[in-house]
């Protein structure tokens, strides 16, 4: 039996770490808390401005999408060990999650021109005559 | 991989007889599975996305997310999510600390971390049950076709809607009926993660129990510890994710 005490099909063994593996986990987790922290201020933050730029919140919503991307990188990394498998093991994970990028950016890109479109009866930009606030009063009621 | 022991440098991963990926076919399979579950969840807050974007209205989380248990009509908005993304945080590390003793065959250890890990979960899902009961029965005074009516939140009825200019009802702003969808994205989103997490807790017990019994002693690893561990910490990562889409932002 092999002196790690690990499965047969596993070529390379990873020593079993001691106190410095203990204290990787400590540390993420104070890092974890650290950033939810951070979050929940921005979030609390939104709040308390309710006279904030549309400008000025996306902005810290978009802090709050790349802390939440840096919590992922941790928890995956870290906690689930991905960052001490071997390469190969690494890409077949993470390159297919890379369908992501487009993923979410056509299904939004498509909600908000569905938004676009009803606000406008379904007229394009250039069609539109009526401002942006008479534009809103034309609603699909007043159709047939 | 930073120091990546030179045997595993000079492998041949690809000649045969040994897993390509050193990794269990247990493991490796727990991994592709999770991946296509994280497509599942992707394509949930996707579509609620999608759907979100669509509207000229949504509720503001803080103003719906802003009770906690026994504090009665204080207004503490993210209190009690923050509770729970820290239960899920600390029942991760419990978990990790849990797959750390097995790897040095601790028994004991083990058993102390999974009980903690599950005790963890227990709460979490304990947390979840007191927040959709709140929001299904908590009455709001809503205008409704010029009535007000008081509605909870559910997935055909949505209090949460803009403002009713001028209105006011019992010292609050009234409001008419938000987009339907916000009820059923959320309790469709938070009500699958939570399943995830029961499945969790289940199979966490199932380890529990086969440790105490010394299945994994005899067996000579505790890789299975590590496996459920892979699911548990999924969880936990497709809550960062619920978090930031349905309360943060």
């Amino acid at each position: 039996m092999d002196h790690h005490q690990s499965s047969s099909e596993v070529t390379v063994h990873h020593a079993p770490g001691g106190k410095e593996v203990v204290q990787k986990i400590i540390r993420t987790t104070v890092i974890l808390s650290v950033i939810t922290l951070i979050e929940l201020a921005l979030g609390l933050g939104m709040y308390l401005m309710p006279n904030a730029s549309s400008a000025l919140i996306l902005f810290i919503k978009g802090v709050i999408v790349i802390l939440s991307l840096l919590k992922a990188f941790y928890i995956v990394g870290v906690f689930m060990h991905l960052g001490e498998e071997i390469k190969n093991l690494i890409m077949t994970i993470i390159v297919p999650l890379l369908l992501f990028v487009w993923f979410i950016a056509a299904f939004l890109l498509d909600g908000s021109s569905w938004r676009n479109l009803r606000n406008t009866n379904g007229k394009s930009k250039t069609e539109q005559v009526v401002s942006g606030s008479k534009a809103e009063k034309i609603t699909p009621a007043e159709g047939h | 991989m930073a120091q990546a022991p030179a045997a595993e440098m000079e492998t041949k991963w690809w000649s045969g007889g040994k897993s390509p990926f050193n990794v269990e076919y247990g493991k490796l399979m727990m991994w592709y599975f999770l991946m296509s579950d994280a497509f599942t969840f992707g394509a949930f807050l996707i579509s609620y996305g999608t759907i979100r974007f669509s509207q000229n209205f949504w509720p503001d989380p803080n103003k719906v997310f802003n009770a906690f248990p026994l504090a009665g009509h204080a207004n503490l908005p993210l209190a009690f999510v923050s509770l729970m993304t820290f239960i899920l945080i600390v029942s991760s590390v419990t978990m990790v600390l849990a797959v750390h003793a097995g790897h040095h065959n601790d028994k004991k250890s083990v058993i102390k971390w999974m009980i903690w890990t599950i005790i963890g979960g227990i709460a979490f899902l304990a947390c979840q049950a007191w927040e959709w009961t709140h929001l299904i029965t908590g009455d709001h005074a809503v205008m409704v076709n010029g009535v007000v009516e008081h509605i909870g939140t559910t997935v055909t009825r949505n209090p949460w809607g803009p403002e009713v200019a001028g209105a006011m009802h019992d010292g609050h702003h009234l409001t008419t009926t938000g987009p339907v969808a916000f009820g059923g994205y959320f309790f469709g989103i938070t009500g699958f993660h939570g399943f995830h997490v029961l499945s969790g807790v289940v199979i966490n017990i199932i380890m529990l129990i086969m440790t105490i019994n010394g299945v994994f002693e005899k067996r000579g690893h505790y890789l299975m510890i590590e496996k459920a561990g892979l699911y548990w910490h999924f969880v936990d990562l497709v809550w960062v994710f619920v978090f930031l889409c349905f309360y943060l932002i």
